[in-house]
């Protein structure tokens, strides 16, 4: 192997005091190689962007390194004054961030916003600055280059903007790339094609490339080495063969486990039982007026003749990408929207027409878990009333109501204890398990997860699936399970849906969809699935 | 407690509410300290301050007692500032909460209703009301309360808009609760950290426009209050400048005070918000 561009020797950064540990990063020590790309992984809160931050000198105020050293070229650069280090970014080592709207500025044009990084160095006249942007845009595959470069950031898709932004972080040929998870807010085959990408970029200017990401899958994907991290160290470093085929560290080994397997839906079938909801040409068009005569309207067909049908002890997944309308249907199917036309009927009664006090009544029998654990329960209330809230509006007396919760909190694997405290002690699974305390508490039949584990990290997320299949199996449920990861999807899923663009493109067992898919648009969500090869080769370990 | 961790560290918030606690203590013994109305004549009239130990702020135009004023007087502007603060906060919720929570027409209703008292300069719509009403603590109080509610209704209102697509609204839509408990439940209590820091300054405005009513004379005629010591003492003001130099002084200072203890309850309940470094 060729020797390290970067190293991270012994560092240790500080947290602020009242931090939930002293340290952010204790004692990590990894080398970045000349053109390899090594992919530090791990849970949030394992210190992985915070080692990045301190690369290119970004750490949050209050949060300093304390020991150890940061060699680039034979220089540490924790101890570079901020001159210094400001012409090291940019030109030496250069970064790509997370959200790409939010690192870009939505009130200039994309041109200018790639020529302002040679301004900042002071490099080449304006005219050319303005030539290499259009070329740095042709270089990551925008289509029609020079029309884009006049484009602003709100005009182009969230897939364009991260290229935009990788077009800038490239715009000094660095010799160093840090990604810190810019995959993460896209769609799968958006984050597939961008994976692509930077694997191609990187080959081409042969580059060492730090990519930061908590998805395994990921990994698989792209990367040459991985450096495992958690609560702040660093606890296996390998090649990416050797530590995703056979880690050695207990807790790798773990957050492996923890990835739901494609092959784990294989092989069960739903036994047919009757329809117990039944949604019948359901659209729901969004129209958003401008101006102030409302002329130049915008309309979102999110829901086009939507039909459906959920047996009883069924799992029914709806599977997408962003804006595809899933989330709308979900959220039609318990009318928090609206649906135009169409008729949802659930034991017989439909939904969708019912007002007042008789849907109040009927939303009794179909309840949601939401995504968000934290926007989901009331800052301000107990986790007892949290959950007895709903069964006290339906006439139950506190008492019991209060009695009640303290069964569900055990029955979701919390302890009673929870009851008289605030959702802001919890974690994220733990208000998870809150949250679907919450919706089983007025024992409905139909229970609707919208990314319900989505904001999880890897290992609380197999527990919350599992929780969720072991609860449906004890109270006899149906589940509608709504999810952008088809990884889930084929975890606990019976039946699949795959929507696009409001319609239901195609329609299946579980087992069939993942082998023998009937359209295009779904071999090409499979084909996205990041770490494919990797449960390839797990099927055919298992099959040796 | 947190809160009160978070409130010191602001040492302007501290200062003001140690002088807001003398002033209310003062408010509250001033019948004890000064037995006798603060309208008797004591004395000659134009006694200059810190001539005699019995008046040291001295006496006005008709030889009354000028620090018995200013005492009766922080008893006015208390009563008033916080009455007429619950009055507005009472109008301003409750429309704040509907317009936000059901939108739509009753939302467009609300709003123009409230926009059409914003668009009146208050303080000449609190004139009018007062004077259509004759001058009392009571209509002073209405017309204060009147002109100061709309702020409170535009807080409320977007604070609930915002809190409306929770999710954990939505839970409680799902889970068969009432738009009245999901409204008294689950929103107002988080839009009130804003309401709180908006009333304790909304304290202060209503403090300065009872003054300046008074100033203009259409204060409460049977009570002394520093405004009314103000405009008292106006013609005379090149003769006699503790007349207006002490009640305007007691003005500045209360006001002041109310307002570095809205600034501590804001740092100390959005503490997102809060400057940093401090």
């Amino acid at each position: 192997m060729s020797e390290p561009v970067l190293s991270v020797d012994h560092l240790t950064i500080k947290l602020p005091a009242g931090a939930d540990r002293p340290y952010a990063v204790e004692d990590v020590s990894f080398d970045l190689k000349r053109g390899e790309i090594l992919c530090i992984v791990g849970e949030s809160g394992s210190g992985k962007s915070m080692s990045a931050h301190a690369l290119m000198g970004l750490l949050p105020e209050g949060v300093a390194p304390v020991a150890g050293k940061i060699l680039y070229a034979g220089v540490d650069l924790l101890t570079l004054s901020e001159t210094d280090l400001r012409d090291m970014r940019g030109r030496k080592i250069a970064m790509v961030f997370q959200e790409p709207m939010a690192a870009l500025n939505p009130l200039m044009r994309v041109e200018d916003q790639i020529a302002e990084v040679f301004e900042a160095h002071g490099l080449h006249t304006p005219q050319e600055r303005r030539t290499r942007a259009v070329k740095l845009l042709e270089e990551v595959g925008i289509p029609d280059p020079p029309k884009a470069a006049k484009a602003f950031p709100f005009q182009m898709s969230g897939g364009q903007r991260q290229r935009v932004v990788i077009a800038m972080a490239l715009a000094l040929e660095p010799e160093v790339l840090i990604a810190d998870e810019p995959t993460t807010a896209l769609d799968v085959t958006t984050q597939a094609q961008i994976l692509h990408l930077i694997r191609a970029l990187q080959r081409r200017r042969g580059m060492s490339v730090m990519f930061i990401t908590h998805d395994f899958g990921v990994v698989a994907e792209i990367a040459d080495r991985v450096a495992v991290m958690q609560s702040g160290q660093v606890v296996e470093t390998g090649t990416a063969t050797a530590v995703l085929g056979a880690p050695q560290h207990a807790y790798t080994r773990k957050l492996l486990a923890a990835i739901p397997k494609l092959a784990a839906g294989q092989g069960r079938r739903a036994t047919k039982a009757s329809p117990l909801l039944q949604v019948s040409g359901l659209n729901k068009t969004f129209r958003t007026s401008h101006g102030l005569f409302g002329r130049s309207e915008r309309v979102v067909r999110a829901i086009d003749q939507v039909n459906l049908t959920l047996f009883e002890g069924e799992t029914l997944g709806i599977v997408g990408e962003s804006g595809s309308g899933k989330s709308t249907l979900g959220r039609c199917l318990v009318r928090l929207i609206e649906p135009d036309t169409g008729t949802v009927t659930l034991a017989g009664v439909d939904m969708a027409h019912l007002k007042g006090e008789a849907l109040r009544a009927a939303r009794k029998t179909i309840q949601m878990i939401f995504q968000d654990p934290y926007a989901s329960l009331n800052p301000r209330m107990t986790v007892g009333r949290i959950i007895a809230d709903g069964p006290i509006a339906h006439g139950v007396p506190k008492a019991e109501a209060l009695a009640k919760a303290a069964e569900l909190l055990s029955l979701v694997g919390l302890d009673s204890s929870a009851l008289a405290r605030y959702p802001h002690e919890f974690s994220g699974g733990q208000r998870q398990r809150i949250g679907i305390a919450r919706a089983l508490a007025l024992e409905p039949r139909v229970i609707i997860a919208d990314e319900a584990v989505s904001a999880l990290d890897v290992s609380i997320q197999a527990q919350v699936l599992d929780l969720l299949a072991d609860l449906k199996q004890r109270l006899n449920l149906s589940l509608v399970f709504i999810t952008h990861d088809l990884r889930v999807a084929a975890t606990i899923c019976d039946r699949i849906i795959v929507m696009q663009k409001g319609r239901i493109v195609e329609m299946g067992e579980t087992h069939d969809i993942f082998t023998r898919p009937q359209q295009d648009y779904t071999r090409l969500l499979l084909d996205a699935i990041p770490g494919r090869s990797m449960d390839e080769a797990a099927v055919a370990a298992a099959a040796r | 407690m947190e809160f009160w961790k978070r409130f010191s560290r602001h040492r302007g918030a501290v200062i003001g509410l140690v002088f807001l606690l003398l002033i209310v203590a003062i408010a509250v013994l001033t019948p004890m300290l000064f037995p006798s109305s603060p309208w008797r004549m004591v004395q000659r009239p134009f006694l200059p301050p810190f001539t005699m130990d019995r008046f040291p702020l001295g006496t006005d135009a008709l030889g009354r007692d000028v620090l018995a004023g200013l005492a009766y007087g922080a008893q006015v502007s208390l009563i008033i500032g916080l009455i007429s603060t619950a009055a507005a906060l009472l109008i301003g919720i409750p429309i704040g909460l509907i317009a936000g929570y059901f939108g739509g027409l009753v939302d467009d209703v609300l709003m123009r209703f409230t926009e059409f008292f914003q668009t009146v300069p208050s303080f000449a719509l609190a004139i009018v009301l007062v004077a259509i009403f004759q001058p009392s603590i009571v209509s002073i109080i209405a017309a204060i309360g009147i002109v100061s509610w709309p702020p409170v209704a535009r807080l409320v209102r977007a604070e609930v808009l915002s809190l409306r697509s929770r999710e954990y609204v939505e839970a409680a839509i799902l889970s068969g609760q009432t738009n009245t408990t999901i409204i008294l439940r689950q929103i107002l209590p988080n839009t009130l950290s804003p309401i709180i820091v908006l009333a304790s300054l909304m304290v202060a405005t209503a403090i300065l426009l009872e003054s300046s009513l008074s100033f203009m004379g259409l204060g409460d005629p049977n009570l002394m209050s520093w405004g009314y010591m103000i405009g008292a003492a106006r013609t005379v003001i090149r003769q006699a400048w503790w007349l207006s130099f002490f009640p305007g002084v007691a003005i500045l200072l209360t006001v002041l005070a109310l307002n570095l203890i809205g600034e501590g309850l804001n740092d100390a309940l959005n503490p997102r918000l809060s400057r940093k470094g401090k």
